[in-house]
């Protein structure tokens, strides 16, 4: 698998995240003015002074804009890394032990899966403080369990062929027959996944932070930014469609990417 | 008397796709021409990739996976059906020429009764009503032997056993009452006894309804059982066309001559001596679930430097058995002893040194090997793993080993998706012999190959044997096999020992009455052998 | 029906319940497990200790957690599902006609997205691979990746501001005759129509290609039955199960959906109701709310699978 001969779709979607990584990181050391500060009117349309016009309390919405892509985008990075860390190695390790360890950890993984993550975040944070560590935290813990089926099945599947059954009657140590036998050849359904619950995992904190419940202002956040400019649509101000659309934007390109990366073999996406 | 079907200089080419590039046209069947007579038999045989169900599938104008017809002309009847479209093509497939596939029990609709699906044709061709067409499936029911013809219809795919499957799909070709039936390899997947009631089944009922078939398979044995003339195939190009007679008795190509000719190995049984044997595996009882045993009190014995062969058909518990010894399924009660020491159940409790010394070789090369892994690796593990042998050292072992399996140090960097299936099981072989054992295990390690790759890797199996003086515990339903290779033999059926024994007396008479059933299941290179070995059977029951 | 067929869809019936059950638990320990104490979050850190107290006694924090968990449980089978913190009211009255409501929207978003889902399906996988199925799976590809906001405000922007066809905001009343209702809920609708149709619509040709690729209707074709006869009656009968299996995944969906674009569109449902009492930390709202969506989700989760139990011949017709 080469990306030179990979479809327009998959380069493009590269680009498009690749330029999102480098406006996270680099962005805000560009950026024209800070996140919080009052430089105009109220939703001024898009000018020469601010590119993207302002918003609902005269902050440039660039700006903003650059600032709530590095906050969406690490608080999502660092969730779906923990729950990746954490999935994989719990999924692996139920597939490759089996017995009771796997029917404990499966069921468990049933259970909290028999309940939608949004609804169960937001139960959990009626109580919890809301702050990014927790907002990370309970990301984390949600999409861990998807993470842990993905993991697992695909690590069962490979366990059951014979050159796993060879390396083991050979007496090689769990962590050889995961790392050397298992994981080579679960890599790109895995990336792949990666990839699908990052964009999930930025979705998921835009749509908390819609709803008030994610980052807390004055900080922003694509979810925050479409809210806090929601009322503008009446009055035909297109401001909340920015971050919506950035948001958009990055979700596509990440499924074309991923789209590529499992190249028909395999649709986890349809596996629930 | 015309010919009923007629192909001429038929081209099949196939896109092939690899991940990543650009489709390749590859050629799957090159210029074939054949004419068949109305009630005639032609036995299209060959190895994988001879291209013989592809043609199969070309008389019903069929091209599978991206197969297209590019070239030639099949005449049935004085017309060119690979120039019918839509109805008229339509009215051919399953009016005039019917199918029936290797695998019944997954070409049978789950979701309907069996008396729908094989009156389906009959009623949409408008050949027949419904009550007709269901009368006349039950006499169809009948005539292929198949138990309560009145009520068997009623009953759906998964109610039925492979072998009434396989015969109820014959029916299914039979019930619009075609011209012509291709049989694509219909007893491959049955076991020997099985099939050979199958295969009689089959040949009566073409017979007697006077159709014409085109016969494929790998198994010349089978193929001249049934029958008139012979097509011998390979990569897509014909070898050799005649009369069964002379194919079976007087081939002319070399490659039909290595065909007829099955097995060029024979080892020469060696004695029993008093010696403690390597491996006794003492009243082992087994089971998966706790209550059903899949291997009841076996006692085996196998001594340094012999092969014994476990043979069964499937269900007999013989792969069960490998895993016994290998500790991957403790036994119930039993014991098992090597080198005289009591061997721990699980494997978890087996020293490393026993694990060297006991390895395994599995049946498909293509799983059994670490699609990531490149040949070095797969060979160097268990030298790093078991004698700590690393950097130069190891890599001239490795290529030491591949020499040994007659392949070089060329492959060290290849991966096994670039080998063929013969050299994939010889890489395989290596592995197990890399870490000096004692004992290989070798489950149905042929069963994969084609016949004439077998035979070679069946040849370097006992010269390594020879060099080494390894023990082989032989797991196979090829009888074929088992009289080549093996000093002794075990004969297993429902998880029970038959009879155990040197080769020399298990295969001669007199013979356990299962044992007896086994052995002349096996179809041999000649004509008649299947009505001998039918009647010398219906003699048997009357006489009981 | 066999014993067999009946014995499976009790064990199914009653791992829903022990699920739920669970769940139930867990939606009533989350404030005894979490870290953090409840009253103090509640009230915010200028709390007097008086108000804790009295926050406390409230919600009976004083009382040990199995004893307060029973009254709970005992109440909801009652129909008691406790009382509001902030307002004081029972929480039942809250919920009031908003479960309606909500049901309101949620089935005519799935009235509209399920036949549409299977006949957008059935019509990629007839033009397999070429464009019209390419086009179906990149549009919906992309449907997929947007998030309801998304959708919701461009639809109020074309079809409400620029176009004044309906209103942005989707008020409904008691006193609404169907047709009113029905107008009001249209932008909510399509949002929610157009975000779960996408994936129902992938999932249900993954399904039918799935049944399409077996040995029997490649069969089916070989004994030169017609294309109509091998889609109904070959491949139909086995895709029934993994369609129903689709449906219901998706309209599990939809209950997450539900909640976002009732907010989007100020729609008087339980979605709505929920999110402002999780933002005024009204405990006994919450856990109501969540427990109510998770037996909607569970009792659907159910139904698929005792539906695909029901239409797998094997089970029905045992050995």
């Amino acid at each position: 698998m080469s990306l030179a001969r990979a479809p327009l779709s998959a380069k493009l979607g590269l680009f498009v995240v690749i330029f999102y990584v480098l406006v996270a990181v680099f962005g805000p050391f560009v950026s024209p003015h800070s996140q919080s500060e009052i430089v105009g009117g109220v939703w001024e349309p898009i000018s020469s002074k601010f590119w993207l016009g302002t918003d609902n309390v005269g902050r440039d919405i660039l700006s903003r804009m650059i600032f709530g892509t590095r906050t969406t985008l690490f608080i999502a990075f660092l969730a779906t890394s923990l729950s990746f860390s954490w999935g994989i190695l719990t999924g692996f390790f139920a597939a490759v032990s089996g017995g009771w360890i796997d029917q404990v950890l499966s069921r468990w993984v049933d259970l909290l899966m028999a309940f939608p993550t949004l609804i169960f975040a937001l139960v959990v944070l009626s109580i919890v403080p809301i702050n990014m560590t927790t907002l990370i935290l309970v990301m984390a813990v949600l999409d861990s369990t998807r993470v842990f089926r993905i993991a697992r099945a695909l690590a069962a599947d490979t366990a059951v062929l014979d050159f796993v059954e060879a390396a083991r009657l050979r007496g090689e140590s769990t962590l050889w027959i995961i790392f050397r036998e298992i994981l080579p050849n679960t890599l790109t359904p895995l990336i792949a996944e990666y990839g699908l619950r990052f964009s999930f995992a930025v979705l998921f904190l835009s749509s908390l932070s819609f709803l008030g419940l994610g980052v807390q202002p004055p900080a922003a956040d694509w979810g925050g930014m479409v809210r806090d400019n929601s009322l503008g649509i009446t009055f035909g101000r297109t401001a909340s469609l920015i971050p919506a659309a950035a948001l958009a934007i990055l979700t596509v390109s990440v499924n074309f990417v991923v789209d590529w990366l499992l190249d028909k073999t395999s649709d986890i996406r349809n596996q629930g | 008397m015309s010919n009923l079907l007629t192909v001429k200089d038929l081209v099949i080419k196939a896109q092939v796709h690899h991940p990543g590039e650009k489709p390749v046209a590859v050629t799957i069947v090159d210029k074939v021409s054949f004419t068949l007579e109305k009630g005639k038999v032609l036995g299209l045989i060959g190895e994988s990739g001879a291209g013989k169900s592809t043609i199969g599938l070309a008389a019903l104008a069929y091209g599978r996976f991206g197969c297209t017809i590019t070239g030639g002309e099949i005449i049935l009847h004085e017309q060119d059906i690979l120039k019918f479209r839509g109805d008229k093509l339509r009215q051919h497939r399953g009016g005039q020429v019917s199918y029936v596939a290797q695998s019944a029990a997954a070409s049978f609709n789950p979701a309907h009764k069996l008396d729908d699906q094989i009156v389906e044709v009959a009623i949409s061709k408008g050949a027949m009503g419904r009550t007709e067409a269901l009368k006349y499936a039950k006499t169809l029911y009948k005539k292929l032997g198949l138990p309560n013809p009145e009520t068997f219809g009623q009953r759906y795919p998964h109610q039925v056993s492979g072998g009434q499957l396989q015969r109820a799909m014959t029916a299914m070709a039979l019930a619009s009452k075609p011209d012509l039936i291709v049989f694509d390899e219909p007893t491959t997947a049955l076991d020997v006894t099985t099939q050979i009631d199958v295969l009689a089944a089959i040949k009566d009922a073409i017979r007697e309804f006077n159709t014409a078939a085109l016969y494929i398979s790998h198994d010349l044995a089978v193929v001249g059982q049934v029958a008139d003339e012979i097509m011998v195939l390979r990569y897509g190009k014909m070898v050799e066309y005649g009369s069964t007679e002379q194919i079976l008795y007087h081939p002319k190509e070399k490659y039909t001559q290595q065909l007829v000719a099955v097995r060029s190995v024979f080892k020469e049984e060696k004695p029993r001596t008093k010696a403690e044997p390597l491996l006794k595996v003492a009243k082992v009882t087994a089971s998966y679930d706790g209550k059903v045993k899949v291997v009841k009190n076996l006692s085996l014995e196998l001594e340094a430097g012999h092969t014994l062969a476990v043979v069964g058909e499937s269900g007999s518990g013989k792969s069960t058995t490998a895993r016994i010894i290998m500790g991957l399924l403790p036994p119930s009660d039993g014991e098992i002893f090597f080198e005289g020491k009591r061997l721990p159940p699980k494997l978890k409790q087996r020293s490393k040194e026993l694990k060297r010394l006991i390895r395994m070789i599995y049946q498909m090369p293509d799983v059994a090997m670490n699609p990531r892994h490149t040949i070095r690796d797969i060979i160097g593990r268990p030298l790093t793993f078991f004698f700590g042998t690393r950097g130069k050292e190891r890599e001239a072992k490795v290529i030491e080993l591949l020499e040994q399996i007659e392949m070089g140090a060329d492959y060290l960097n290849r991966f096994p998706a670039e080998l063929s299936g013969g050299q994939k099981q010889r890489v395989c072989i290596a592995r197990a012999l890399a870490s000096k054992p004692k004992l290989v295990i070798c489950d149905e390690v042929t069963s994969a190959l084609d016949p004439l790759v077998a035979d070679g890797v069946l040849k370097l199996l006992m010269r390594l044997q020879k060099e080494t003086n390894v023990s082989y515990l032989f797991i196979t339903h090829d009888i074929a096999t088992v009289r080549a290779i093996s000093d002794s033999i075990a004969v297993m059926y429902q998880g029970e020992l038959v009879e155990v024994g040197q080769k020399s007396k298990i295969l001669s008479p007199p013979h356990p009455p299962y044992t007896e059933l086994l052995l002349s299941s096996v179809p041999e290179m000649r004509m008649g052998w299947l009505e001998e070995a039918i009647s010398g059977r219906r003699m048997e029951a009357a006489g009981n | 029906m066999s014993t067999q067929l009946i014995r499976l869809i009790l064990q199914r019936v009653a791992l829903g319940v022990v699920t739920l059950f669970v769940i139930s638990i867990l939606i009533f320990l989350s404030a005894e497990i979490l870290p953090g104490d409840v009253a103090q979050t509640i009230l915010g850190q200028s709390a007097t200790p008086e108000n804790l107290a009295n926050l406390r006694t409230q919600l009976g924090l004083d009382k040990p957690p199995l004893q307060r968990y029973m009254n709970w449980l005992g109440g909801i089978v009652r129909g008691d599902l406790g009382t509001s913190i902030v307002n004081k009211q029972p929480v039942a009255k809250l919920i009031g006609s908003r479960f309606t409501n909500t049901l309101f929207l949620a089935s005519v978003s799935a009235l509209i997205a399920v036949p549409a889902a299977i006949l957008l399906g059935l019509l990629a996988v007839r033009f397999r691979d070429k464009w019209p199925d390419k086009f179906i799976s990149a549009t919906t590809l992309t449907a997929i990746s947007l998030p309801e906001f998304f959708v919701g405000y461009v639809l109020i922007l074309f079809f409400a501001i620029k176009l004044p066809w309906f209103s942005s905001l989707s008020t409904v009343s008691a006193s609404m005759s169907l047709g009113e209702r029905l107008h009001a809920i249209v932008l909510p609708c399509a949002t929610l129509t157009f975000v779960v149709l996408a994936h129902m619509m992938r999932m249900t040709r993954a399904a039918i290609i799935g049944v399409l690729s077996s040995p029997y209707i490649e069969m089916a074709q070989l004994k030169g039955v017609s294309p109509f006869r091998v889609i109904f009656r070959h491949a139909f009968p086995n895709a029934i199960s993994p369609i129903i299996n689709v449906v219901v995944v998706n309209l599990a969906y939809l209950i997450v959906g539900v909640v976002v674009v009732e907010v989007i569109f100020v729609y008087p449902g339980m979605g709505q109701l929920f999110v402002d009492n999780v933002s005024k930390r009204d405990l006994p709202v919450v856990q109501a709310c969540g427990l109510i969506f998770a037996t909607v989700f569970i009792g659907l989760n159910m139904m698929a699978d005792v539906l695909s139990i029901i239409g797998n011949p094997k089970l029905r017709y045992p050995k």
